[in-house]
């Protein structure tokens, strides 16, 4: 018997694909670029004095650590008290790569790249076995794993020179400027909106919502787990890089246990579930602890910290959902509410 | 063998001090399920009031009696301002626990103050006279005949007020059930303030007899003995408080027998490599109950 050979004939009807950008998203680009100049020139006029400047990539960087958590404990619900560590663990990690092969700009962005990396792949590696424990067993053992963390910096004198134990690591060039840590910051907050609304990141709000109810739904609440907590964990390593290199001295006591509790705070007040809240409020808390310097003065200085911890218990009892609840600012809803509607809604 | 016996003995030490502090996190979490993070603070004030009634001269006992009650009233004041406006707003757990955060930074921080306690770090005067036995070998100290005596009284007392009175009964009813308790006539309000009274006082009795051992004061000693003392609750099983004198002791060995044996720059870590294991292997601690899940 020979083989029917049978031919068909698809024939395609000619169809022109054309890309639509969404009228919105070059308005928001246009916003963000139009900041960023105006940020800019604004420090470049010295409108902005180098030291608020520094206060504000600090603010910035604390914000791209910020998200990471949020990620983690806002989205997808694990409790983790060890952020600091992982924000240690990217900072060591590049520091070491630019101070070893050199103050280049390639190797800076190598080293970013690899503390973000290396923070992942830590995480991963702790996540795996730990993040089966829940709520506040997740939290005691995260923070665990942060104090492991402090104390093997403390040694890695031990492990190279260069790393400086407890004596701190020194001489790290200074490479970080206002154009990198805006941009990355922007990078990581589109990574985490477009997680966050993606149904992978709907499938991480289940699993915070309720999990065991998630995992009776046949959802593999393991890997969701692990996928919020690994990207979040980089997050703190990118943070970490960026700290390193606007300081150019680390020390193991910046990466305690109680730094953790500084980003935990900066999440809830922002609100859980909300990365406006979580930007809001990472700004705003870096800034709020400067301007106490300056609104203290030098005779009272010492009651910044009272006037802080003051600060954080009235706001928590005021606003015990955080400042943002669950909301979300949004250019999309902006452009929306205007009262010509009708081509307002864009291109998409 | 000799030697091993006494860093076992100083282990002991270390733990039962641990003990006494974690007796109060184990208390207060049983009951309104938060990590007061501020009860490390509350050690804190408790070592420098008994520190002022003893350079004032006053006798040990009554300077230790004196920190009980002060830091009693101070646990019911925190209560009383910071945490009960949230729970009457049935506020999430997360927002207690920052304001427990902010709490414990404004203790830490006032106490800096130099109109309070002041940032330096003091002397702590000798509280009783040292003296050194020889027990079949091993030294002992009188310092640690105190601890180790004074822990196991005060825990023994707690037992007895929380099995066989009916305050107890109701911190019991309490933490089993919140809403049920209320519905059966219950002041839920004071037993939580109870709870804390108790468990500060403790913590103050504990800072007193830390200080006696390790004599030195400073307003952010409490950090570190307090967030071991919350790992031994959870290492034990937080909420029962015999877990808590287990996971202490277990704790206090960990780190002076690693500090003694193996090294004494991974003695932290290693206690709370510990405690992660345990929990990988028993993830509600060595004598806590696994609740059952519910959705």
């Amino acid at each position: 018997m020979e083989p029917v050979e049978k031919k068909y004939t698809v024939t395609v009807p000619e169809k022109k694909f054309t890309v639509t950008i969404p009228r919105n998203a070059v308005i928001s680009a246009l916003v963000i670029v139009g900041l960023y100049v105006v940020l800019s020139l604004l420090r470049q006029q010295g409108v902005i004095t180098p030291y608020w400047g520094l206060i504000m990539d600090l603010a910035l960087i604390t914000t791209i650590s910020a998200t990471g958590l949020s990620l983690i404990y806002g989205f997808a619900g694990q409790f983790s008290l060890g952020h600091a560590a992982f924000y240690g663990i990217g900072a060591y990690v590049a520091a070491f790569i630019t101070k070893t092969y050199g103050a280049t700009t390639v190797n800076f962005a190598l080293g970013l790249a690899a503390g973000a990396l290396a923070a992942a792949v830590i995480g991963f590696l702790v996540g795996l076995p730990i993040l089966r424990l829940r709520s506040d067993y997740l939290g005691i053992a995260t923070l665990g794993f942060g104090v492991i963390v402090k104390v093997l910096l403390d040694n890695s004198d031990k492990l190279s020179k260069t790393l400086g134990g407890s004596m701190g690591m020194l001489g790290i060039p200074r490479l970080t400027t206002f154009a990198w840590v805006f941009w990355l910051a922007v990078a990581v907050l589109l990574i985490a909106r477009n997680l966050v609304n993606s149904s992978h990141g709907r499938v991480c709000i289940t699993v915070r919502e309720d999990e065991i109810a998630a995992d009776i739904m046949g959802i593999d609440t393991t890997r969701y787990k692990m996928l919020a907590f690994t990207l979040g964990c980089g997050m703190a390593g990118l943070g970490g890089g960026l700290y390193a290199h606007l300081y150019t001295f680390l020390h193991p006591s910046s990466f305690e246990f109680l730094k953790s509790f500084d980003v935990l705070l900066i999440v809830v007040l922002g609100g859980l579930g909300s990365l406006t809240g979580t930007v809001v409020a990472g700004i705003g808390v870096v800034f709020l602890q400067e301007a106490l310097r300056g609104v203290l003065g030098q005779q009272f200085l010492e009651w910044r910290g009272v006037v802080y911890a003051l600060a954080l218990i009235v706001l928590m009892i005021l606003r015990p959902q955080g400042l943002m609840g669950g909301w979300e600012f949004s250019i999309d809803r902006l452009l929306q509410r205007r009262p010509k509607g009708g081509s307002a809604r864009g291109a998409a | 063998m000799g030697q091993l016996l006494e860093q076992v003995v100083n282990g002991l030490q270390l733990g039962f001090v641990y003990a006494l502090i974690a007796v109060g996190y184990t208390m207060v979490y049983g009951i309104i399920k938060l990590i007061n993070f501020a009860h490390g603070d509350v050690i804190m004030v408790g070592a420098f009031v008994t520190f002022f009634g003893l350079v004032r001269g006053i006798p040990w006992p009554v300077a230790i009696l004196a920190a009980m009650v002060a830091c009693a009233v101070l646990g019911v004041i925190i209560e009383r301002l910071a945490y009960r406006p949230l729970r009457e707003k049935g506020a999430p757990r997360i927002a207690a626990l920052i304001t427990a955060i902010g709490v414990s930074l404004f203790l830490e921080n006032f106490a800096s103050l130099h109109i309070a306690f002041g940032p330096d770090h003091r002397q702590f005067p000798e509280v009783i006279p040292h003296i050194q036995w020889k027990l079949a070998g091993v030294t002992v100290t009188s310092i640690q005949v105190l601890i180790i005596v004074s822990t196991l009284l005060l825990v023994a007392i707690l037992q007895l007020v929380v099995y066989r009175t009916k305050i107890g009964k109701a911190m019991r009813a309490v933490s089993l059930d919140m809403d049920a308790a209320r519905l059966m006539g219950i002041n839920v309000n004071q037993v939580i303030a109870f709870t804390f009274a108790v468990g500060s006082a403790l913590a103050a009795a504990a800072g007193a007899l830390l200080a006696a051992a390790y004599p030195q004061i400073w307003p952010y000693m409490g950090i570190m003995p307090g967030l071991k003392a919350f790992t031994a609750a959870v290492l034990g099983g937080i909420g029962s408080i015999p877990g808590a004198l287990l996971g202490a002791v277990l704790m206090g060995q960990a780190e002076v027998l690693t500090a003694a044996y193996l090294t004494t720059d991974f003695k932290d870590a290693v206690a709370f490599a510990l405690l992660i294991l345990v929990l990988l292997v028993r993830p509600a601690g060595l004598l806590g109950k696994a609740g059952p899940e519910k959705v």
